[in-house]
């Protein structure tokens, strides 16, 4: 033991002086990519089938440290890729501004935020965007506490709230697309980042009302049940599926959700070639991990966006409800 | 006859104390037995349930794939290959770093004020929660020294979380070698440090590498810290070898690959939308728990084994 101990102290020194002296030098190029939990599934099916395509011969990581988190590491320049579930912020801009960080936004999917609730609750299989302000404004907080507040037809029974994180880009979009005003929501219901918590949650308690992404609840068509959604008085009410997303009928809970690729990184040949495979390959891979992919057109035009180098957000630093890709992607980006 | 009746009431008095001392010896005994049970059944519960639901999936291909998102095919190759090379530098930090600390504070320091103030800080910082090694190793070592979110660092800052367990288990140790040993080498002329490297450390090594395999298997589970400096979740690939064909023929790149470890891995699939993946999280699972298992067997094993091979 003594002697081995001598041994392993010796090794750690000299170790550590080798290997610091030593200038570290990557033998295989490798595309870094960090950021949203929602857009991880994408990434990591994308990034599967490149090293496999490539042989190995280059290799990518990918992180989860939430859209803000991945944003932080991007707009340093740590990273290649953001992976990001709602558009760039105005801070989030200046912070790349500052450190010289150029980019290039390109939405990868759809994600479909469904509204759940039990599978026996009967009353609530159509819901108006006007009776989800209700529930989940901030003036409903400790108010509406049973369904037939919100509408009288519905049962006089708790009404038992479960929804996203305050920090998760899918709050964010939620309260904007519902409220009106982005992180503007009541703060008296059970909110999880981990979205299965939340999945438990409705499947356990028939007064249940949820929300979460569309794959949560495809997952979970057993125990869950999704509610229509009826975007204005005289819209027919619609649930979240492949076919209605894509039309543009789910309205307003439909979001594209983003990659972001550093104009600097798209100088090596390896993120270049990893972006322009996302975007080729994105509508099989986004179907299987169980999102919805762009229409085709779309993605032809953002791969146009990475050729010509087109840089910049086509949001100017702010949540947009209803937005569509096509525009968004010929709009002049701002930086 | 009076006197024969106050003695046997006497006896019998005596005799129901002592029926009743018995009584709450037993009574105790049995809380003893249940509270241990408690501990024991709970992980006993929740090892059987892990490892019936992750059962299907503990094959060959499991430990020799690296994660997909298909769940059948998602394995933990990379996952308990950066567990084991995190592990490795963790040792390699804390073992030297901890062993000679507590020396120095057994065997050397004076007893004065720094002495006392670093003693008391030593057993604080066994209490300091890991997600503020983790922050701590984000601060110093990902962004002053510029390590990067490497295997180097993940070790460092285990090593670091660690330490204090070691440091404290050693001096444990050290203080159980009897003052007659000391004073015998020292009555032979040995100096202060031959005494020490020829008598009490063989005789303290058992103790010694308990308090590591303790400190190792607390460092095997973290997750905070780990995801605090940004290992990262899907990782395909396995670090540079630490051999070369070519001289030098070592190589320590592998101290700076992106890495990710079994806790993490096993995070990420709970947290999946598809049911699929809660098997490989239930798998994961039983692996870490084999592996802490396994760690502390041999902690028990080889204390035996030094505990029959002293001889005084």
């Amino acid at each position: 033991m003594t002697n081995f101990n001598l041994k392993a102290l010796a090794a750690a020194l000299l170790g550590g002086t080798l290997a610091v002296s030593l200038p570290v030098q990557a033998a295989t190029p490798i595309v870094t990519v960090d950021g949203s939990s929602t857009v991880y599934p994408i990434t990591e099916a994308v990034a599967e089938d490149f090293q496999k395509l490539k042989k190995n011969k280059v290799q990518v990581t990918v992180g989860i440290s939430g859209t803000g988190g991945g944003f932080k590491k991007f707009c340093r320049g740590d990273i290649d890729i953001s992976d990001a579930s709602r558009p760039i912020l105005k801070k989030e801009m200046e912070l790349c501004a500052q450190n010289g960080v150029k980019y290039i936004e390109l939405p990868v999917a759809f994600d479909a935020l469904t509204v759940v609730i039990h599978p026996k609750n009967t009353w609530a299989e159509k819901m108006t965007v006007a009776e989800l302000k209700k529930i989940w404004e901030p003036a409903a907080q400790g108010k509406i506490t049973k369904w037939n507040q919100v509408n009288p037809a519905w049962p006089d029974a708790p009404l038992k709230l479960f929804g996203a994180g305050a920090d998760s880009g899918t709050f964010d979009y939620f309260t904007e697309a519902i409220v009106g005003k982005s992180k503007s929501s009541r703060g008296d219901f059970t909110a999880s980042e981990d979205d299965n918590v939340l999945v438990q949650g409705v499947s356990r308690d028939i007064n249940a009302l949820g929300f979460f992404g569309y794959a949560y609840y495809v997952a979970n068509t057993n125990k869950l049940k999704a509610s229509a959604i009826i975007e204005k008085d005289g819209k027919p009410a619609v649930l979240p599926s492949v076919e209605t997303v894509m039309n543009g009928s789910y309205q307003p809970l439909a979001r594209p959700i983003f990659i972001y690729v550093s104009n600097k990184s798209l100088d090596k040949p390896e993120v270049r070639e990893f972006v322009e495979f996302y975007l080729k390959n994105a509508p099989e891979l986004v179907k299987e991990v169980k999102y919805i992919p762009l229409g085709a057109e779309d993605y032809k035009l953002a791969l146009k966006n990475v050729t010509n180098r087109k840089l910049g957000t086509g949001f100017g630093g702010t949540a947009e409800v209803g937005v569509l890709v096509s525009d968004l992607l010929a709009r002049e980006g701002k930086h | 006859m009076p006197d024969n009746l106050s003695a046997s009431h006497k006896a019998a008095s005596i005799r129901s104390r002592i029926r009743r001392l018995k009584f709450n010896d037993y009574v105790f005994s049995l809380v003893g037995l249940v509270c241990m049970m408690l501990g024991v059944v709970t992980l006993l519960a929740l090892f059987t349930d892990l490892l019936l639901d992750g059962m299907e999936r503990l094959n060959y291909e499991f430990f020799t794939s690296f994660p997909s998102r298909r769940a059948e095919h998602a394995g933990i190759l990379s996952a308990w290959v950066g567990t084991m090379l995190v592990m490795l530098v963790t040792a390699l930090v804390a073992v030297p770093m901890g062993v000679a600390a507590a020396i120095y504070l057994e065997e050397y320091a004076p007893s004065n004020l720094l002495t006392a103030i670093i003693e008391i800080n030593v057993s604080n910082l066994a209490g300091v929660p890991s997600i503020i090694y983790g922050l701590l190793a984000l601060g110093l070592f990902v962004y002053q020294l510029g390590l990067g979110q490497s295997i180097l660092t993940a070790g460092l800052t285990l090593g670091l979380l660690i330490l204090p367990i070691v440091i404290v288990a050693t001096r444990e140790s050290l203080r159980t070698i009897p003052r007659e040993i000391r004073e015998a080498a020292y009555a032979l002329g040995a100096t202060r440090w031959q005494m020490i490297y020829d008598h009490v450390l063989p005789y303290s090594r058992g103790g010694i590498l308990t308090g590591v395999i303790i400190g190792m298997s607390r460092a095997i589970g973290e997750t905070a810290p780990i995801i605090t400096i940004g290992a990262l979740t899907f990782i395909a690939f396995l670090p540079p070898p630490p051999f070369t064909p070519e001289a030098p023929y070592v190589s320590f790149e592998w101290l700076f690959a992106p890495f990710t470890v079994l806790p993490i891995q096993m995070f990420n699939w709970v947290s999946r939308p598809e049911e699929a993946f809660l098997i490989n999280a239930a798998a994961t699972g039983v692996v870490i728990i084999v592996m802490t298992l396994a760690m502390n067997a041999l902690a028990i094993f080889l204390r035996y084994r030094i505990r029959k091979n002293i001889k005084w």
